[in-house]
C-alpha cells in the first residue's frame, strides 16, 4: 500500500513550494489521497523553505510530516537539517550540484542528481526543482511522469511555452535518473 | 470556476466556497495564520462585483459585518485567536439583534500574541461566548480541506434561518494544509426572505435592528426568544461523526485537525484487536451531548484528545455526567500533535483500563 | 587604536532577524545611540509593537514591554503616568499606528502625553505578509491589494505626523527617512529632540521615519532606498511639522 511522507527543502527561490504541489497536484489527479503544507509565516523568512507533502491510499491523518520516507534535498543546509530525519529504509535525492555527493546515513537508498547542472543546460536554472521532483518520483513510483507533467502544466497555466516545455523536459531528465 | 476536484489550502477553498455561497461582502485584517483569505477575498470580490475591505482593525471588521447584514447582504470576516478576541464585542451585538453573520477563526497558539502554531485553545471563546450577555453562536469545526467547504456553505444558510453568528473554528493547519476538495453546495434549506432587513421602508411599516430592550420584562422576553430558538439549534442542528461505539470500550472524543490523528491510531489499534471508538463533534455549539451521555456507563470510557489543555473535556464530563470515567490527553501553545503520541497514550490507557484499574 | 566605531550599550549584541535592507536595524542603532548619548539608558522603557520590530526585546539592552497589536500609546500612558520619572517610548508600525491603534495614538497626542513615539513606516505590513497599510501610497500594490491602491475604495495614505501637529498636546512632529546617510542623521536628530522634549516635559513627541521593506516592495536593497528618495517623500515629505521644544526651553 502506498504511503510516501516526503520533505522538499531548498532556499527561498529554488521553487520549493512548487515542486511540493506538483508532485501533490499529480497525485491528486491519480485519485491518491494527498496532503501538502507549506511551511509558513515567520519560518519562511532567513532562507530555507520545505514542504510536507504525504500521499497514500487511505485517508492521512496529518499532513505535518515528522517521520519522512523520503527527502528531496536541494541544498546544503537542508542536507544538514534533513538527511539525519529521514525514517530507515527511506530514500535521499540530492541536488549534488549543491549538495555534493557525501552520503551520511548507511541505512537510506540515496539518488544523486546533478539537477541544477542538468536544468541549466536546459535552459533554465529555475527548473531545478522539476529535475528533482522527477529524480524522486521516478524512483519513488508513486505517480507516472505524464501526470507530472500535465500538473506542471496545469499549475504553469497562461506561463510561456517554453518555460512549460523546459518544465516538462526537466521532469523527464530526472525522471530517467531517479528510474536507474 | 469547475466543480472539479481543486488542490487548495483550506484557507482559499474556505474563501472560494464562501462566495460560491453567496457571500457578497468580506471584511478582514491581516494577521497570520488566515492572510490567504483575505488575500483571496481581494483579488475574488471585485471579479464578481462584491465588497472586499481591509478594515483598519478587526473591530472595525466584526462592525461592518454587523452593517452588510443589517441591510440584507451575507456577510463574512476572518481572523486568528487575538484578532478574534477583538471581535466578541460585536458578535456580542449580532446576537442580540438577531443578525446573520459568519466569522472564521483560524486558531493559533495563545494566550496574547503567542505564536503563529496551529491550537484548539479558543474551543472556550468559541462555545462558552467570548462576549457578554445569555447568547449563543454556532460552532462548526471542520477536519479536512472537503468539509471546510461543505461547512462554509451550511454556515451562511444556518446564519440566515436562525439569524444568529455562526463560527467556522480551524486552526493553522486545516487553514494552510491543501487538499483535494470539490467546491460545492450540497444541502439545500428553505430560507424565508429577510423581511427584517433594512432595506428601505417603501411600501411596508419601518424595520429595526438593534439589541437595547428598555422597559418592564422586556429585555427579558427578548432572551427568552433567543433561548427558545438556541433550543430549535440544539434539537436539529446537532452534527457528528460516530466510530464503533457499538463494541468500543474505550470512546475518543476529538474535533478538527486533531479528529484525524485519533481516527487513524483508532484504526490501527483496532486492527490489533482493541475494542477502541470515537466520536468526532463537527458542532461544537451545538455540543453532541446526546450521543456521548446515551453511550456512557458502566464498561466504557473517555478518552479526550485537544490541541489545548483540556477545555472541551468539561462539556464531555457534563455530556457524561459520571456515568464513566473521561480522561484527557492534549497539548497547547501551537504545538502540533503526533500520531504516533496520540496511539500510545490511547494504547496505554487502554491497556490501563483493561488491566481492571478502576480509572 | 582609537576605536572609531562601536555598539553602542543600549543595543544588544544579538543579530537582528531584519530582511537584508530592512530600515528597522538603522533606526534601533540611532535610537539607541540617542539614549546612551542622553544618558537616558538606565531609566527607559520601551515598548515593542506587533509588528516585524516585536524582537525589539532582544536587540535592546534596556527595559523592554510587549502590547496588543496597536495599543502601546495607551500602554505608554499608564506608564507615564504611574512613573513619570521613566522615560517611556513607544516604537510602531504603520499598521500599528495608523490603522489598528488609531484611536490611542490621537488621543496619546491629543492628551499631551509626555511621551516618545518611534514611528516606522514602510507602506506595508511586513510581519504578516506585505498586505496594504493605511500609509501604502495609491496605485502601490500589495497582497490585498493587488491591482494598486485605489482612492475610491481604501481612501488615501495617511499623513501622520500632519494630522497629530494640530494638537495643542503634541510638543514635537517631524518626518525623517533612513535611505540614506545625511537622512540617517537628521533622523538621529529628530530622536534626539523628541526624547528631549519628553524629559523637559513639554508634552508629546513622534518622529515618523520612512523605512525600506524590500521584502514587500519586492525590490533589492538598492532599489527600495531609490523608492524612498523618488517616490515617499513626494507624498511624504520629510521635515519638522512642529517643534516647540525651543520655545519652552528658552522659556525656562
Ligand atoms: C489583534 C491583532 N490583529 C492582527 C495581528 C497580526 N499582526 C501582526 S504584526 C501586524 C502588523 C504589521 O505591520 P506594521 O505595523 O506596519 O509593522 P511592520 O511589520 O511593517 O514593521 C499584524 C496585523 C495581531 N497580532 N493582533
Ligand atoms: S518584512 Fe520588511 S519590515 Fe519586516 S524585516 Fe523584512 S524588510 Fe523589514
Amino acid at each position: 500500500m502506498i504511503h510516501e511522507e516526503i520533505i522538499i527543502a531548498g532556499f527561498g527561490g529554488q521553487g520549493i513550494l512548487y515542486a511540493g504541489k506538483v508532485l501533490a497536484t499529480a497525485a491528486m489527479r491519480e485519485d491518491r489521497q494527498v496532503t501538502y503544507l507549506p511551511s509558513y509565516g515567520a519560518e519562511v523568512r532567513g532562507g530555507t523553505a520545505f514542504c510536507h507533502t504525504v500521499i497514500a491510499e487511505e485517508e492521512i491523518a496529518t499532513p505535518v510530516v515528522t517521520d519522512p520516507t523520503a527527502a528531496v534535498i536541494l541544498n546544503t543546509p537542508s542536507k544538514e537539517k534533513f538527511e539525519g530525519k529521514v525514517r530507515k529504509g527511506g530514500l535521499i535525492v540530492l541536488n549534488t550540484s549543491l549538495t555534493g555527493d557525501i552520503h551520511k546515513r548507511a541505512d537510506a537508498a540515496y539518488v544523486d542528481v546533478d539537477a541544477t547542472e542538468i536544468a541549466e543546460r536546459l535552459g533554465n536554472v529555475r527548473a531545478t526543482n522539476m529535475v528533482m521532483v522527477g529524480a524522486f518520483a521516478g524512483r519513488a513510483r508513486i505517480v507516472p511522469l505524464e501526470a507530472l507533467v500535465s500538473a506542471s502544466a496545469e499549475l504553469l497555466h497562461g506561463a510561456k511555452k517554453e518555460i512549460i516545455a523546459i518544465n516538462e523536459q526537466a521532469l523527464k531528465e530526472g525522471w530517467k535518473i531517479g528510474h536507474g | 470556476m469547475t466543480t472539479q476536484k481543486v488542490l487548495m489550502c483550506g484557507n482559499e477553498v474556505l474563501a472560494e466556497a464562501a462566495v460560491r455561497a453567496g457571500c457578497r461582502c468580506y471584511f478582514g485584517y491581516p494577521i497570520t495564520p488566515q492572510n490567504e483569505i483575505s488575500a483571496y477575498m481581494s483579488k475574488r470580490m471585485p471579479e464578481i462585483g462584491g465588497v472586499f475591505i481591509q478594515a483598519e482593525s478587526e473591530l472595525a471588521a466584526i462592525n461592518m459585518v454587523f452593517g452588510a447584514s443589517a441591510v440584507g447582504v451575507r456577510a463574512m470576516t476572518s481572523s486568528s485567536s487575538p484578532g478574534v478576541s477583538l471581535k466578541q464585542e460585536g458578535i456580542s451585538y449580532i446576537a442580540g439583534a438577531e443578525l446573520p453573520a459568519v466569522i472564521v477563526n483560524v486558531m493559533r497558539g495563545g494566550p496574547g500574541l503567542g505564536n503563529i502554531g496551529p491550537a484548539q485553545s479558543d474551543y472556550f471563546q468559541a462555545v462558552k461566548g467570548g462576549g457578554h450577555g445569555d447568547y449563543h453562536q454556532i460552532v462548526l469545526a471542520p477536519y479536512s480541506a472537503q468539509e471546510v467547504s461543505d461547512i462554509t456553505f451550511l454556515s451562511f444558510d444556518l446564519a440566515d434561518q436562525y439569524r444568529m453568528p455562526v463560527m467556522i473554528l480551524t486552526d493553522g493547519v486545516i487553514g494552510q494544509m491543501m487538499e483535494p476538495a470539490v467546491i460545492e453546495k450540497k444541502e439545500v434549506r428553505n430560507l424565508l426572505p429577510k423581511d427584517w432587513a433594512l432595506t428601505g421602508c417603501r411600501g411596508r411599516k419601518p424595520n429595526v435592528v438593534k439589541s437595547l430592550y428598555l422597559g418592564d420584562k422586556v429585555l427579558e422576553r427578548h432572551n427568552l426568544k433567543l433561548q427558545e430558538r438556541y433550543r430549535q439549534v440544539a434539537a436539529h442542528e446537532v452534527r457528528y461523526d460516530a466510530y464503533h461505539l457499538d463494541d468500543a470500550e474505550l470512546i475518543v472524543v476529538a474535533y478538527g485537525i486533531c479528529a484525524r490523528l485519533c481516527k487513524s491510531a483508532m484504526n490501527d489499534l483496532r486492527a490489533k484487536g482493541m475494542r477502541i471508538g470515537m466520536i468526532r463533534p463537527v458542532t461544537l455549539w451545538p455540543f453532541p451531548s446526546r450521543i456521548i451521555s446515551q453511550v456512557a456507563g458502566t464498561g466504557k470510557s473517555f478518552l479526550t484528545v485537544e490541541m489545548s489543555f483540556g477545555q472541551m473535556v468539561e462539556d464531555v464530563r457534563l455530556a457524561v455526567n459520571g456515568k464513566s470515567g473521561v480522561h484527557f490527553y492534549g497539548r497547547g501553545g501551537g504545538e502540533m500533535l503526533t500520531r504516533e503520541e496520540v496511539l500510545k497514550e490511547m494504547e496505554r490507557l487502554y491497556a490501563q483500563l483493561r488491566g481492571g484499574k478502576n480509572v | 587604536m582609537k576605536k572609531i566605531f562601536g555598539r553602542t550599550p543600549s543595543l544588544t549584541d544579538a543579530p537582528t532577524h531584519y530582511c537584508g535592507g530592512c530600515g528597522h536595524g538603522i533606526v534601533h542603532r540611532v535610537l539607541c545611540e540617542v539614549i546612551d548619548e542622553l544618558g537616558l539608558r538606565e531609566s527607559t522603557v520601551g515598548i515593542a509593537p506587533v509588528g516585524c520590530a516585536v524582537l525589539g526585546y532582544d536587540y535592546w539592552n534596556f527595559d523592554v514591554s510587549e502590547a496588543a497589536h496597536g495599543r502601546t500609546p495607551a500602554v505608554a500612558t499608564g506608564m507615564k503616568r504611574a512613573r513619570p520619572d521613566l522615560t517611556v517610548f513607544s516604537y510602531q508600525g504603520d499598521g500599528d499606528l495608523a490603522a489598528i491603534g488609531t484611536a490611542e495614538i490621537i488621543h496619546a497626542a491629543n492628551r499631551g502625553e509626555r511621551i516618545t513615539v518611534i514611528f516606522v513606516n514602510n507602506t506595508v505590513y511586513g510581519m504578516t505578509g506585505g498586505q496594504m497599510a493605511p500609509t501604502t501610497l495609491v496605485g502601490q500594490k500589495t497582497l490585498t491589494s493587488p491591482h494598486g491602491r485605489k482612492f475610491e475604495e481604501f481612501g488615501e495614505p495617511i499623513r501622520v505626523v500632519e494630522l497629530l501637529s494640530q494638537f495643542r498636546g503634541t510638543a514635537y512632529a517631524a518626518r525623517t527617512s533612513v535611505h540614506n546617510p545625511v537622512e540617517v542623521i537628521k533622523t538621529k536628530k529628530a530622536i534626539k529632540k523628541a526624547f528631549q522634549a519628553q524629559v523637559d516635559g513639554i508634552g508629546f513627541s513622534i518622529v515618523e521615519i520612512l523605512s525600506q521593506c524590500p521584502t514587500y516592495w519586492g525590490m533589492t536593497p538598492v532599489q527600495s532606498v531609490e523608492y524612498v528618495r523618488d517616490e515617499l517623500v513626494k507624498y511624504f515629505p520629510l521635515g519638522t511639522f512642529k517643534d516647540e521644544t525651543g520655545a519652552k526651553a528658552s522659556a525656562v
